[in-house]
């Protein structure tokens, strides 16, 4: 269905339903570390950073097609992800301090790319629109629907693939006791960092199809704490540690988002609404349903089941 | 954003060619000093916070930048200067805090730490994008007569509004010395904060001292974010940066400990400054998180941290 989608649907639509499946996509691959792992990044803005400064600056000075600079985007920002995760976990830091070590080091990377120059500073990257498929860039926006299909697909496929094997049940392990799964001889660092390779990876790949989906780079956005925040209020809202919750938590609120956007934002000065909109988001679903949407809709479907 | 925090943290002479001069790195290191006050200031109402309840408010900074926006009102409504309207910033942001507390961190208080956390964080987003949606995201600053003055004090020139700044907030430092180790209340904040279930078998109203001592970390926050108000330019994203900071800070002194939080304030703000001179001011903040990573490495329980995290 969702293939056929693009054939009856606006323009419009098109680009948001892109908006859904890709931050779907970033969603699920937070939720391999985040909800599985139930290692709170905060940080995951840095791997889109790298990712997507990676595969423009390739293009733009070496002639690298985006499709080979997704691949080392990717791989460097699971450089990033294993040394984060390294200093991590090495000395157990949980809950708070892993938090503020990946808030510190997008922070880090949000710094350094405003200073240096080579790669645009603070006034960024712009990637010229020649419409051209190996340069990951198309006339018809219905191509990136079928890419960013195709990313989320991949992602909850990597994602059911882990579930399903000792990686996954060892990840839970950690998420839900992690003293008692050391003690029952869960090798607990070495999967939290496997976890956090592949994570950071996958995200590093989506930072290309953000660069050359909106030709351009600003280190404050692709960088900043706010997109950290999308990233990680989806799967939160869906249900973290759950196959489809990031999912459902972007066929949530990405329209969610959009909307408030399109009627705020547009006026001018409302640009805050549909963060104020986020913000008590989060506080509902933290007092009252802290599990996520997809576990309470199979409570409630199989209640009206029984 | 970054740039808003660096330009005014030192006020120097242009700086290409002078990368020795001792004189410089004397006033960078006074300077930063003095800045330092403010920080200490707001990181004891952080650490004051994690103490007690073990909760790590992330909307720290968010609350900070309220104040500095109750000062600019205060300034440009009804012509209070700052250094005297802090009290008020403080008693507003000490209600504020109650409130928050006894509405939404006090049923997350033993709930997992990401929930916590992503609660807080709503809380954050919610102060940060109302400050935007009400103030704007233009850069503000309140202006006072004493930042306009300046006195040499020996070889280093320094603004009275910095002096000031500084002086009123170490003596808030201390009063809240004073209240947590000779106060009675004060008294029971720290049993909560060393063991809350054995402060509870003994008698100590823990929701009540919880909501206390959340009050009392928003009000130093309050108090130190008007003082700052005349030294900082603020937008709605500032409150962001200071939460970071205030971690940072905390996280280098010690989670928990007052006098990681005071230290560790001043040690933050001196690095910050003297960063704003060999780097680029605009890299200032990369030598305090430079400073975070090399703690976690060698002492990530902070200098003055006790507890095993």
């Amino acid at each position: 269905m969702l293939l056929a989608l693009p054939l009856v649907l606006s323009s419009y639509l098109v680009t948001v339903f892109v908006l859904i499946f890709f931050y779907a996509y970033l969603g699920q691959a937070w939720n391999i570390v985040g909800g599985y792992a139930g290692q709170l990044s905060a940080g995951h803005a840095a791997f889109v950073g790298v990712g997507a400064y990676t595969a423009a600056v390739l293009s733009l000075s070496a002639g690298l097609t985006p499709w080979v600079g997704m691949f080392v985007g990717g791989a460097l920002a699971a450089v990033l992800g294993a040394f984060i995760g390294f200093l991590g976990f090495r000395f157990g830091l949980r809950g708070f301090y892993f938090v503020l070590l990946t808030v510190a080091f997008a922070e880090m990377c949000r710094i350094v790319a405003n200073n240096v120059e080579a790669i645009g500073g603070a006034v960024g990257l712009y990637i010229t629109f020649t419409g051209n498929p190996r340069q990951f860039q198309f006339q018809d926006t219905r191509a990136y629907y079928y890419i960013a299909l195709g990313l989320m697909i991949a992602a909850t496929a990597v994602a059911a693939a882990i579930e399903r094997r000792r990686f996954g049940v060892y990840l839970s392990a950690i998420r839900e006791d992690e003293g008692a799964a050391e003690a029952v001889g869960v090798p607990t660092f070495r999967y939290k960092m496997l976890a956090m390779i592949v994570s950071s990876f996958l995200t590093g790949v989506g930072g290309t199809f953000y660069a050359f989906y909106l030709f351009s780079l600003q280190p404050n956005t692709v960088f900043g704490i706010p997109l950290s925040v999308e990233i990680i209020i989806r799967p939160i809202v869906g249900g973290a540690g759950t196959l489809f919750g990031p999912v459902v938590g972007s066929f949530i609120l990405s329209p969610l988002a959009e909307l408030t956007r399109l009627y705020f934002a547009a006026g001018g000065g409302w640009a805050g609404v549909h963060l104020i909109v986020y913000g008590v988001l989060l506080v509902v679903v933290v007092l009252f349903f802290p599990q996520g949407a997809v576990p309470w809709m199979k409570r409630a479907l199989g209640r009206t089941r029984a | 954003m970054a740039e808003g925090l660096c330009a005014e943290q030192v006020r120097l002479p242009a700086t290409q060619g002078l990368i020795l001069d001792p004189v410089l790195v004397v006033q960078a290191v006074v300077s930063g000093l003095l800045f330092g006050g403010v920080y200490s200031l707001m990181a004891i109402g952080l650490t004051l916070i994690f103490g007690v309840m073990r909760v790590v408010n992330f909307a720290h900074g968010d609350l900070m930048v309220w104040a500095m926006y109750l000062a600019w009102l205060g300034a440009t409504r009804f012509g209070v200067d700052p250094y005297v309207g802090f009290v008020g910033a403080a008693a507003i942001l000490f209600v504020a805090g109650f409130v928050i507390q006894r509405q939404l961190v006090d049923r997350i208080v033993d709930a997992p730490h990401e929930m916590q956390i992503l609660l807080m964080l709503g809380v954050a987003l919610v102060l940060e994008n109302t400050a935007l949606v009400a103030f704007g995201p233009e850069p503000q600053r309140v202006r006072t007569p004493l930042t306009q003055a300046a006195v040499w004090l020996g070889p280093v020139f320094v603004d009275v509004g910095r002096l000031v700044t500084f002086l009123v907030a170490i003596a808030l430092t201390a009063a809240l010395w004073l209240f947590l180790y000779r106060s009675d209340l004060g008294r029971q904040m720290r049993a909560v904060a060393d063991n809350g279930y054995g402060a509870h078998v003994i008698g100590t109203d823990v929701r009540h001292v919880s909501a206390v001592a959340f009050a009392v970390g928003a009000a130093c926050v309050g108090a130190a974010g008007a003082l700052v108000a005349p030294l900082l330019p603020f937008q709605p994203p500032t409150g962001l940066q200071l939460s970071v900071t205030s971690f940072n800070i905390v996280i280098i002194g010690g989670m928990g400990s007052v006098l990681g939080a005071f230290v560790g304030g001043l040690i933050v703000s001196v690095a910050e400054s003297l960063g704003a001179v060999f780097l680029n001011p605009s890299m200032k903040e990369l030598v305090s998180f430079a400073l975070l990573v090399v703690i976690l490495l060698v002492r990530p329980a902070g200098i003055f941290g006790r507890r095993a995290i």
